[in-house]
């Protein structure tokens, strides 16, 4: 799956790295970051959950 | 949809009739009118928004102001009115202001470093739960524990003496009491603000590990912040911080105790059935009940009816946690539930800063609580309690329990 993400309206809520740590991570002022890469292979349930969850919804998926 | 005349509105809040559930007159409307215009406390008639969709959407549009100084803003109360317009919260701030205050914190309240908090939560839920036992039973669970716990973390965060709190916990209080009088309210609020303007000012002198300390060195010395505004959002911190956990930790052991099976769960359950059951406890209480306020910036059309530029909206959360075309059985407590995704929380970008830490202390609160007191219940019957209809945040004025004699 490939993520694309807002960083800037990121609002640190944090609901991605609890939905899918394996993949989602915070800077260190709280802002998504990505574990790897953008093209992820599996997690895809926990990384729909994450896109699902973000209040900010800055994640989209393809 | 039928056109309803003024003084058929239905008025809001509308009345619960069991202290666990939304009012049946709110779930009625989700599935009759979704969003539909009430009647609200200043003769104004915002929309109410009850469906989980529609909630999502109108918290995540930036068409949907949050900022109260809108004439259209439906306000909860003439307090909360009166206290907000000294220096807004950035609650009550829209981008790209608010997110120039939040990004200030969002270090703070980070997954991970929420995380490091851990050892700190449990030595303070272990000292308050010793004392607890030593106590005569009954014993109020929401002063020995409930409002405690919270409170304590809190004032670790921050880096404010707990010791202070005879000075803002009634002040809080009153300021999320919808029956204040404004002048009350104002009173309140300028307390709070004085008390929390001196302890940013005892940092800049004296800096300590704390979230102050950090505010006042990193961003009010070199002018990013104002004092002022800097007092705010200590305030925000502060009075968002403890009664909302409290009254978590509260109703939601009631809720437990009433469901002995799901409350053994917890009490000997794996991290993640603990997890699951503090979600679906945030979901199905719903403690922040009166609806997030927002004003329409410009005409929006929501489930079907258009909304114009001005007019109020409460998108109510309570109402959308229960939604049953997202949840099965939404009224059922289930602590397996998973995919939770609740709203108590808020959803947009005003969702709640410290959920991490919230989720923290409820995830170590509860099972320490029934642990210590494996036969842990309520004193007295849940229908002879003073629920608080009338405060922001709901709850329950005193819960008193017995353990018999294992504690
Ligand atoms: C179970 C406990 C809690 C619940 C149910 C809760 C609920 C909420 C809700 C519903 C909002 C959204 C307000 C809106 O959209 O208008 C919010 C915002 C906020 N909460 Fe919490 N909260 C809790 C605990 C905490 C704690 C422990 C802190 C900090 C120590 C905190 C700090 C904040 C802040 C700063 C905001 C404003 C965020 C913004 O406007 O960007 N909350 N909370």
């Amino acid at each position: 799956m490939k993520i694309a993400i807002d960083h800037d309206g990121c609002i640190g809520s944090g609901e991605c790295v609890l939905a899918a740590p394996e993949v989602f991570d915070q800077d260190d002022d709280g802002i998504v970051t990505l574990v790897g890469s953008d093209e992820v292979d599996g997690h895809d349930e926990a990384i729909r959950s994450a896109a699902h969850a973000c209040p900010a919804r800055i994640i989209s998926l393809s | 949809m039928t056109h309803l005349v003024e003084a058929d509105l239905p008025s809001y809040p509308m009345a619960r009739q069991c202290p666990y559930d939304p009012p049946p007159a709110m779930s009625e409307l989700r599935s009759s009118r979704p969003v539909t215009r009430v009647k609200i406390w200043d003769g104004t008639s915002p929309w109410l928004v009850t469906r989980y969709e529609d909630v999502r959407d109108v918290l995540a549009d930036p068409r949907f102001s949050a900022d109260f100084r809108h004439p259209g803003y439906p306000g909860s109360s003439p307090a909360v009115k009166a206290s907000r317009d000294v220096s807004p919260w950035f609650v009550n701030i829209d981008d790209p202001e608010h997110a120039r205050y939040r990004r200030m914190l969002t270090a703070e309240f980070a997954v991970k470093r929420v995380a490091g908090y851990r050892p700190m939560i449990e030595s303070a839920v272990e000292e308050l739960l010793d004392a607890m036992a030593d106590m005569p039973q009954p014993v109020d669970l929401v002063q020995a524990f409930a409002l405690a716990l919270p409170s304590i973390v809190v004032c670790e965060v921050m880096g404010i003496p707990y010791g202070d709190r005879g000075l803002w916990q009634e002040h809080s209080r009153v300021l999320f009491d919808v029956d204040s009088t404004p002048e009350q309210g104002a009173h309140a609020d300028a307390e709070l603000r004085s008390y929390l303007a001196q302890q940013l000012e005892e940092k800049k002198l004296n800096p300590g590990d704390d979230l102050l300390s950090r505010l006042a060195q990193r961003y009010i010395a070199n002018g990013e912040l104002t004092p002022v505004d800097g007092a705010a959002m200590a305030l925000l911190l502060l009075v968002a911080g403890h009664e909302t956990t409290a009254n978590m930790i509260g109703m939601g052991t009631m809720m437990l105790l009433d469901h002995p099976d799901q409350a053994a769960e917890v009490r000997d359950g794996d991290e993640k059935t603990v997890q699951s059951a503090v979600e679906e406890l945030l979901r199905i209480l719903t403690v922040v009940h009166g609806g997030r306020r927002r004003v329409a910036t410009e005409a929006v059309e929501l489930g079907g009816v258009q909304i114009q530029a001005g007019d109020g909206v409460i998108a109510s959360e309570p109402a959308a946690n229960r939604d049953p075309e997202q949840y099965d059985d939404p009224d059922e407590l289930d602590i397996h539930r998973s995919d939770n995704h609740h709203l108590a929380f808020g959803f947009g970008v005003h969702r709640c800063l410290g959920q991490p830490l919230a989720r923290l202390e409820l995830q170590i609160a509860y099972p320490a609580l029934l642990r210590r007191f494996p036969d842990l219940a309520l004193a007295v019957p849940t229908d002879q309690m003073t629920y608080r209809d009338s405060m922001i945040v709901y709850g329950v004025d005193e819960i008193p329990v017995s353990w018999g004699g294992r504690g």
